[in-house]
C-alpha cells in the first residue's frame, strides 16, 4: 500500500506543478493589461510621470523581467508563500486579502456540506425502505436538486429576509458593528450566516439523501442481500451491510465534495453578498487583478488535490475491494 | 420421507396476469437422497427450488403444501419461514461469486450469520475450519474478503457457508453453471461427499446439465411448463425414460464416443407454452411426435414402478 500512495502522492506532484503553471500562464495570456488600467485609476495626465509610474509598478509586479524569469520568480515566491501584491485591494498583498476572506467561505460550506451530506444519507436510507417517506421526501429532494439554485437562493433571500424580515439580506456581518470578539458581533455573524448557509444545505440534502436511497435500493437487491435472506439472516443484518456498502460512494463523493470548498459557492456569495472567496474571485476577475486571481486559483488547486487525495486514502482505507487492486491480486 | 411436495403451485405476478410457474407440483424425496431436478429454461426448476427456502417479492403462494421432517414449510410466510431457514432448509446459490458480502471478511461474514441465528461462532469455528479444509481451503480464507479469493474457492466457502448447520435439505441452484469443467466435476463431487458426510441429509439439484447431474444423483426429476412429467432413478432417466419429452430430451444429448460429423444433434421442435394462460391437457402436446385426442385431457399420474411415475397418457405400466 506503501508503494501505491508514493506513486499517488507523485501523481498529484506533477498535477500540482502543472496547475501552478498554467495559474501562471493564463491571467497573462488574457486581454487587457492590467498596469495601464490602474494607471488610468491614478489618473495621471503628465505623460512622464506616467511613465515613471507604468515603471514603478512593472518593476513592483515583476513584469520588468523576461517571461522565463518571471516564471521562476512566481516558483520562488510561492515556495516562500509570497503571492504577490492584490491590484484590486493595493497595497494589500494577496495571501492577507484571501486569508480575510477565506474564514467566510469555510464557515459557509464546511457545516453545509458536512450537515446536507449526515442528514441526506440519513433520510435516503430511511426512504430506501419505507414507502411512505419515499413518497414524501424523494419528489422534495428532487425539486430542490432540480430548480435552478440562483432562482433558490433569490428565493430564500426574499422570503426570510423580505418578507419574514427574520434575516438579513446582504452581508457578512452588520456594517454599523467592528469586528470584535463579542457575543454580539459573533450572534450578529450567525445571523447573517444563516440564510446562504440554508440555501446551500437545502439543496445538497436532496442529491445525497437521493442518491443514498438509490444506493442502499441497490445494495439490497443485490445478490449478497438475497443470500443472507435466503439463509434467514434478519432484516437488521441485510440492513446493515447494504447501508454500509451504499456509504463507500458516499464518503468519497463527501470528499470531492469538500475539495471545491475552497473555492466557494460563487452563486452564494453573490446573491447574499457574503464575503468569501466567490465574491472576492468576482471582483478580481472584474478588476483585472490576477495576483489576486491566481493566489485564489492556487488555493483552490491546493483544496482540490488535497481533498482528493484524501479521498484516495478513505476510500482504500473503508473498502477492501480498491486495496486489493492496488496491491495487484485477481480481482 | 425427507420432504413430500403435494400439489404445489406458485404463480408470478405480473402486469398482464399470474405466470403459473408451478402449476400442481407433487414429489417426494427420501432421506439421503440426491435428487437431480432437470428441465429447459422456464420450466419451473428453479422456481420450485426458490418456493422450498425463499420466494422472491413475485412469487406467491397459491395452494399446496410441502412438508420437511414433518413439519410443513409456512412457504407463504415469509417471517415464519426464517426459523426453518438455514438450519432444515438451505441453499447454494446460482450467483456463488457475488453471495458474499464483498466488504465484509469471510470469518466476520459468518460470526455475524451464526449470531444473528442464536448460534455461537466460537463454538462452530472448528468444525467449519475441519470443513474448509475438506473443501481444500485453508484456515486462512476466513481472514480474507471475499474479492481475494478465485471463483471456485468463492463457490466452496458457499457451500461449506451454507451447509455448517447441517441442514435436512439443500437446494443446490445451477451451482456448476459458471464454472469450468474441472471446477464442475470437483463441485459436483463434494455434494456427494457433503451427504454422505451428513452435512445434509438430502438435496435437490437444480441443473440444465442432464449430464453432470447423472453422475451425482440417485434420482432425476424432468419438468416441463410448470410441472412434473417424469421422476425416476437416474439410470432410468437416461437409460429407458418414459415420458416422450423425457425422451425427446435424453436424445438431444450428444454421446460420448459417437462421431457426428456433420450430423446436427437433434432437438425438440417447437417453444414450451406460455405460463400466462397455459394450455388444457397434457403441455407438450403441441411439441409430442405421440399425441392425439386424449391428451387434450389432463394426463393421469403412471406409477410405472415404486420409484418411478410419468404423466402422460401413452405411458403404461
Amino acid at each position: 500500500m506503501g508503494r501505491y500512495f508514493r506513486r499517488k502522492l507523485l501523481l498529484y506532484g506533477i498535477t500540482f506543478f502543472i496547475a501552478v503553471t498554467i495559474n501562471f500562464a493564463i491571467p497573462r495570456l488574457m486581454p487587457g493589461d492590467p498596469v495601464s488600467r490602474m494607471l488610468s485609476r491614478h489618473s495621471v495626465a503628465n505623460p512622464e510621470s506616467s511613465q515613471a509610474l507604468r515603471t514603478y509598478f512593472e518593476n513592483l509586479f515583476g513584469f520588468d523581467v523576461p517571461l522565463w524569469q518571471q516564471y521562476l520568480n512566481y516558483w520562488t515566491a510561492l515556495l516562500q508563500g509570497d503571492l504577490g501584491v492584490s491590484i484590486y485591494a493595493f497595497p494589500a498583498s494577496v495571501s492577507s486579502v484571501v486569508m480575510d476572506a477565506l474564514p467566510y467561505t469555510l464557515a459557509l460550506l464546511l457545516p453545509s456540506i458536512i450537515l446536507s451530506w449526515f442528514v441526506g444519507n440519513g433520510l435516503g436510507a430511511m426512504a430506501a425502505r419505507n414507502k411512505w417517506l419515499d413518497n414524501t421526501l424523494l419528489p422534495i429532494g428532487y425539486l430542490f436538486t432540480a430548480v435552478p439554485y440562483m432562482w433558490l437562493a433569490i428565493l430564500l433571500a426574499w422570503l426570510g429576509g423580505i418578507i419574514l424580515g427574520w434575516f438579513p439580506v446582504a452581508a457578512g456581518y452588520s456594517l454599523a458593528l467592528t469586528p470584535t470578539l463579542s457575543w454580539t458581533f459573533v450572534l450578529n455573524l450567525i445571523h447573517h450566516w444563516f440564510l446562504p448557509f440554508l440555501s446551500l444545505f437545502v439543496v445538497a440534502l436532496g442529491g445525497w439523501a437521493i442518491g443514498m436511497r438509490n444506493l442502499v435500493i441497490y445494495e439490497l437487491e443485490s445478490d449478497y442481500s438475497n443470500y443472507l435472506r435466503s439463509l434467514g439472516a434478519p432484516q437488521r443484518l441485510v440492513r446493515r451491510y447494504a447501508f454500509r456498502n451504499a456509504m463507500l460512494p458516499q464518503i468519497s463523493g463527501l470528499a470531492l465534495q469538500l475539495g471545491v470548498v475552497v473555492g466557494g459557492a460563487l452563486v452564494t456569495e453573490v446573491v447574499f453578498a457574503y464575503p468569501g472567496l466567490g465574491s472576492l474571485m468576482l471582483n478580481a476577475i472584474n478588476s483585472q487583478d490576477f495576483f489576486l486571481l491566481q493566489g485564489i486559483l492556487l488555493f483552490i488547486v491546493i483544496g482540490v488535490l488535497v481533498f482528493n487525495f484524501l479521498a484516495d486514502v478513505v476510500y482504500v482505507l473503508v473498502d477492501p475491494r480498491t486495496r486489493l487492486g492496488l496491491e495487484g491480486g485477481q480481482s | 420421507m425427507a420432504l413430500r411436495v403435494e400439489d404445489l403451485r406458485v404463480h408470478y405476478r405480473t402486469m398482464r396476469g399470474d405466470v403459473r410457474a408451478l402449476d400442481g407440483v407433487s414429489f417426494e424425496l427420501e432421506d439421503g437422497e440426491i435428487m437431480g431436478l432437470a428441465g429447459e429454461s422456464g420450466c419451473g426448476k428453479t422456481t420450485l427450488g426458490k418456493s422450498l427456502i425463499r420466494l422472491d417479492e413475485r412469487m406467491r403462494h397459491v395452494g399446496g403444501t410441502a412438508v420437511l421432517d414433518a413439519l410443513e414449510l409456512p412457504i407463504g410466510d415469509d417471517r415464519a419461514m426464517n426459523r426453518r431457514r438455514y438450519t432444515d432448509v438451505s441453499i447454494i446459490p446460482q450467483y456463488s461469486m457475488s453471495a458474499l458480502n464483498p466488504t465484509r471478511k469471510i470469518g466476520k461474514l459468518t460470526a455475524d450469520l451464526l449470531r444473528a441465528k442464536g448460534r455461537s461462532y466460537r463454538q462452530l469455528r472448528p468444525e467449519l475450519v475441519r470443513r474448509l479444509e475438506l473443501v481444500g481451503l485453508s484456515e486462512k480464507v476466513l481472514d480474507n474478503y471475499p474479492i481475494e479469493l478465485s471463483g471456485g474457492m468463492k463457490q466452496r466457502v458457499v457451500m461449506v457457508l451454507s451447509t455448517l448447520l447441517d441442514p435436512s435439505l439443500l437446494i443446490a441452484d445451477e451451482v456448476t453453471s459458471a464454472l469450468d469443467v474441472s471446477n464442475q466435476k470437483a463441485v459436483a463431487e463434494t455434494l456427494v461427499r457433503f451427504r454422505d458426510l451428513g452435512f445434509v441429509k438430502s438435496m435437490i439439484v437444480v441443473t440444465h446439465d442432464l449430464s453432470l447431474v447423472y453422475q451425482i444423483a440417485d434420482t432425476i426429476m424432468i419438468m416441463y411448463a410448470g410441472q412434473v412429467v417424469e421422476k425416476a432413478p437416474a439410470e432410468t432417466i437416461v437409460g429407458s425414460p418414459r415420458h416422450p419429452y423425457t425422451q425427446a430430451l435424453i436424445g438431444a444429448l450428444p454421446e460420448v464416443g459417437l462421431e457426428y460429423g456433420d450430423k446436427r444433434l437433434k432437438s425438440i421442435p417447437g417453444r414450451p407454452p406460455q405460463l400466462l394462460n397455459p394450455p388444457s391437457g397434457c403441455r407438450f402436446r403441441e411439441r409430442c411426435p405421440l399425441a392425439d385426442r386424449r391428451c387434450a385431457e389432463d394426463p393421469p399420474v403412471v406409477r410405472i414402478a415404486d420409484d418411478h411415475v410419468a404423466s402422460c397418457w401413452k405411458v403404461t405400466n
